[in-house]
């Protein structure tokens, strides 16, 4: 196994387990959990002994390892800088590990198993793939400054594609030369490569870097931050090197362009920030600027924010496979919770995997009168004057 | 049996926070030092005194050990489950119960943890702080306390104990009492005028009770902080150095430390002494006092204060200071542990000598340091080394180098702090017999069935 020369030498202090202010446990699987086990050092001292062959690996250890949300705050908080950078990646190559033993929890194998015959992780026919645009005017790319590439959620789950259709929507108003990527595009990768799936990765990559290079793609505005940080980070070294932004970055400085309404009543946002575009690709300004930006919008700050920022839990491919869920203590209840307690009004997210696990954990919360989560995309879309007029 | 252990323990908890599967039971078998591992059958997490009420009756009833365990980082092995059982890990229970800003204290529950202490005063009460032990954020108040922790006001308030004002705590039989003014009166604000009851929790490693609250006393926090380190080359000087420095009572902390690393502090003494005012003036009057105290010393050039420029100052103004779980990777492999033994000041240069003849004698990686408690009342002494966990000859140096260092702090009249088992064997050897023989027959009242963390603080 890769990087099998830094698990020992974890201390299993546990620096890792917070944020950097200490506010509440900032590991996602382990606050689900508890058990040491779950935590990064927990991780750890696991995958040593099971290369020592001092316990097996059986479902729970399956389970443990594919829970974590490949978020990154253990990355960020490690106490020790020499090695800390290669913890996500031990853990990664803990996976692949397992999965060439064929041990993977039946959650993580059915997802694979769907983007590997499908492409997407719904399982659906790619020629659904743009049926999210339906009956918006936008172009399909030919040549535009832009490409959007839209990840499996914005394509096929309702509410991804609601959240799609707004941001598509506003680059449009925007002005942004753009247009969407007229052949069926495959599942960015991102969590395929986190769950440790390498080959299924590069294949999906591969794939979209030659729609990518035969239409002559160079700059990529993406929906999720997944994408965001698999093109940008993990496409290069595939041979896919393109300009790439989420979104919100192309839209911060576009927001002077938007016909922002003056009139719209005070509303008071947290942003939770999502691990992809924060903690992996530190951006924690784009989306801020977005917001600060609409008339009438308060920022508060949750607890965790920024480099500190809980993840929702649906990362590294837990959105669709389900690990963490149950108990009162998922990260996504917990960060609604956090939410409510700054006194937001609204959940801000930039993501749609984000915006689905928080609408959930809302409700489970039964916050839902309380406080609701928006992607930013709407916020901004709420707060434009429809006549179109711009100011 | 263990599978009908971990089905009633499911009824209490549910069954999420119960396990008994290999991979619980081999991680919570052991800690980051080098005792060596003893697996739990089942490891459960309440979350609530009625829980564990309810855990340890169910133990009674089955006669099964049951070990406390809050962040399990006391290095000394000391939430392994020698006989089996049950341990129960605390960290759901994590709540800040109540601040009483004009009495200055907080109540927790017997899992918070003291990153989440600070955070909470941080934010809520700014002016107002707990004392903060160098343990890693995740450590909780109640595992500090039951040891007789200290930290970075202990030259201010005593151990961490002292700064106790009550608990509340499930007894091994299954009763829930209060020691303390909350078992008289609502608030949590002293211990006295009461019998003490909070003794018998405090040092027993686990063995008496399990604590799921706790009254602990704040402080004012300062606006302005800062830390001076002083440096002296002479062992036998530190006494009288450290009596002039607390004579002033201007301190919150004070840490001696003498490490091989880096190359600039080998050979030298330094003491590392923090405090704060809350306007400059306050904090310049007071390094006055410090510095004014141990004038003799530097006017006659044998010792002085490092200049510290402002960006190293914040390195050591961290709290806690991750430098010392640092140590851990000094021989790249992920393992330290130390003797800390509560000592009398004066046997400050015998504990250093002692230290450097150790290290070399066993050829570990070392850090000596103390902590000073109280106006000079007492010191923690450590004498750290740093193993490779991946290298059992490295491991068992360390282990050889740790009980070597048990036996000479014992003989130097110092007394091995949340000792491990061997080192509560030599305790034991040395304690007098009737005071021994006392805490056997005060464990038989509580824990007739002799549930509560077996195997500790037992002769044989
Ligand atoms: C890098 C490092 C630095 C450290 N620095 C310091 C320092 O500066 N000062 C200091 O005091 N210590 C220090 N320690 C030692 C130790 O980590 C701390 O004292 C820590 O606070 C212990 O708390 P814990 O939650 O980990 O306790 P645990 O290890 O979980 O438990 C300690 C003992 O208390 C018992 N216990 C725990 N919770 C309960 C409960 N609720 N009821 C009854 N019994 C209970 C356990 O059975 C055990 O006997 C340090 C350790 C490390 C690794
Ligand atoms: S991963 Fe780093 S911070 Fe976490 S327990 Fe291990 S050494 Fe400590
Ligand atoms: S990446 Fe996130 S979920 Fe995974 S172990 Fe680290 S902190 Fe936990």
């Amino acid at each position: 196994m890769e990087h099998a020369e830094i698990l020992h030498r974890c201390f299993r202090c546990g620096y890792c387990k917070l944020p950097g202010n200490y506010a509440d446990i900032n590991c996602p699987a382990y606050l689900a959990y508890c058990f040491e086990t779950y935590a990064p050092g927990g991780r750890m001292w696991l995958l040593r002994a099971w290369l020592d062959n001092k316990i097996e690996a059986g479902s729970r250890f399956a389970e443990i390892m594919f829970s974590c949300t490949a978020c990154g705050n253990c990355v960020a908080q490690c106490a020790f800088p020499e090695f800390r950078d290669r913890l996500l990646l031990a853990f990664t190559a803990g996976r692949e590990a397992l999965l060439d033993a064929g041990t993977a929890p039946p959650s993580v194998r059915d997802w694979l198993t769907r983007i590997q015959n499908h492409g997407n992780a719904y399982g659906k026919p790619a020629k659904k793939s743009l049926e999210w645009a339906d009956g918006l005017e936008i172009d399909v790319f030919d040549g535009q400054e832009y490409a959007l590439f839209v990840d499996d959620t914005g394509i096929h789950e309702p509410r991804g594609r609601e959240i799609a259709r707004a941001v598509a929507t506003l680059l449009t108003t925007a002005g942004i030369s753009f247009g969407i990527i007229g052949k069926p595009c495959f599942s960015d990768g991102n969590d395929v490569k986190a769950m440790g799936e390498t080959a299924l990765f590069e294949s999906l990559a591969e794939k979209n870097i030659s729609i990518f290079n035969a239409l002559n793609i160079g700059k990529i505005i993406t929906l999720s931050p997944h994408s965001y940080n698999v093109l940008k980070n993990d496409y290069p070294a595939l041979g896919g090197q393109y300009q790439v932004f989420h979104y919100t970055q192309v839209l911060a400085f576009a927001m002077g362009r938007l016909p922002l309404s003056a009139d719209r009543p005070g509303l008071t946002v947290a942003l939770h920030d999502p691990c992809y575009l924060g903690r992996h690709n530190a951006d924690y300004a784009s989306a801020r600027m977005v917001l600060q930006a609409l008339p009438g919008v308060t920022m508060v700050e949750m607890d965790r924010n920024r480099a500190d920022a809980l993840c929702c839990g649906g990362g590294g491919g837990n959105f669709f496979t389900d690990l963490l869920s149950g108990g009162d203590d998922t990260p996504a209840r917990s960060r609604a919770r956090e939410a409510a307690a700054a006194g937001a009004q609204i959940l801000a997210v930039a993501c749609p995997l984000c915006a689905i696990m928080l609408e959930d954990a809302v409700k489970s919360e039964n916050l839902d009168k309380t406080i609701s989560v928006r992607e930013i995309s709407e916020i901004v879309e709420g707060r434009m004057d429809l006549q179109g007029n711009a100011r | 049996m263990t599978a009908d252990l971990i089905a009633r323990l499911g009824k209490i908890t549910g069954p999420r926070y119960v396990s008994g599967a290999a991979e619980e039971r081999y991680l919570y078998s052991m800690d980051q030092g080098t005792m060596p591992p003893a697996a739990p059958d089942a490891v459960v997490m309440p979350k609530t005194t009625e829980e564990v009420r309810q855990i340890v009756m169910l133990a009674n009833k089955l006669k099964v050990p049951v070990v406390p365990m809050g962040a399990g980082l006391v290095l000394s092995g000391l939430t392994r489950a020698l006989k089996g059982g049950i341990v129960i890990d605390m960290k759901r229970m994590n709540r800040i119960v109540t601040v009483n800003p004009a009495s200055r204290y907080v109540v927790v529950e017997g899992g918070a943890s003291q990153g989440m202490l600070k955070a909470y005063l941080d934010k809520h009460h700014p002016d107002l702080k707990h004392s903060m032990p160098d343990a890693p954020p995740v450590a909780t108040l109640a595992g500090n306390i039951c040891i007789h922790g200290s930290g970075h006001l202990s030259v201010l308030g005593g151990s961490h104990s002292d700064m106790l004002n009550g608990m509340e705590v499930v007894l091994p039989s299954g009763e829930i009492i209060r020691t303390g003014s909350c078992g008289v009166s609502g608030g949590w604000f002293s211990r006295a005028p009461l019998p003490d009851l909070s003794g018998l929790f405090l040092g027993w490693s686990g063995t008496t009770g399990i604590v799921t609250r706790l009254g602990i006393k704040l402080f004012p926090k300062y606006r302005y902080n800062d830390v001076l380190i002083f440096v002296a080359e002479d062992p036998d000087l530190m006494p009288d150095m450290i009596s002039r420095l607390t004579s002033v009572q201007a301190a919150e902390d004070m840490t001696p430390w003498m490490t091989p690393k880096p190359d600039w502090a080998r050979g030298f003494l330094h003491i590392n002494i923090a405090w704060g005012g809350h306007t400059k003036k306050e904090l310049i009057f007071k390094r006055n006092l410090l510095q004014g105290s141990v004038r003799e010393y530097i006017d006659r050039k044998i010792a002085g204060f490092l200049p510290l420029p402002p960006p190293q100052k914040g390195r050591f103004l961290k709290i806690p200071s991750p430098d010392l779980a640092r140590f851990a990777d000094l021989r790249r492999g992920g393992g330290f542990e130390y003797v800390g033994a509560i000592m009398a000041i004066e046997h400050f240069p015998d504990a250093y000598r002692a230290g450097l003849a150790i290290a070399e004698k066993f050829n570990v990686a070392y850090s000596l340091g103390a902590r000073i408690i109280g106006a000079g009342h007492a010191m923690m002494f450590f004498f750290a080394y740093a193993f490779n966990r991946a290298d059992p000859e490295d491991v068992k140096r360390a282990s050889d180098a740790l009980e070597a260092t048990n036996t000479a702090a014992l003989e130097i009249g110092g007394i091995p702090w949340k000792a491990e088992l061997p080192a509560q064997k030599q305790i034991i050897e040395k304690m007098d017999p009737d005071t021994f023989a006392l805490m056997g027959r005060i464990r038989a009242v509580l824990d007739p069935n002799h549930i509560m963390n077996p195997g500790n603080w037992e002769k044989d």
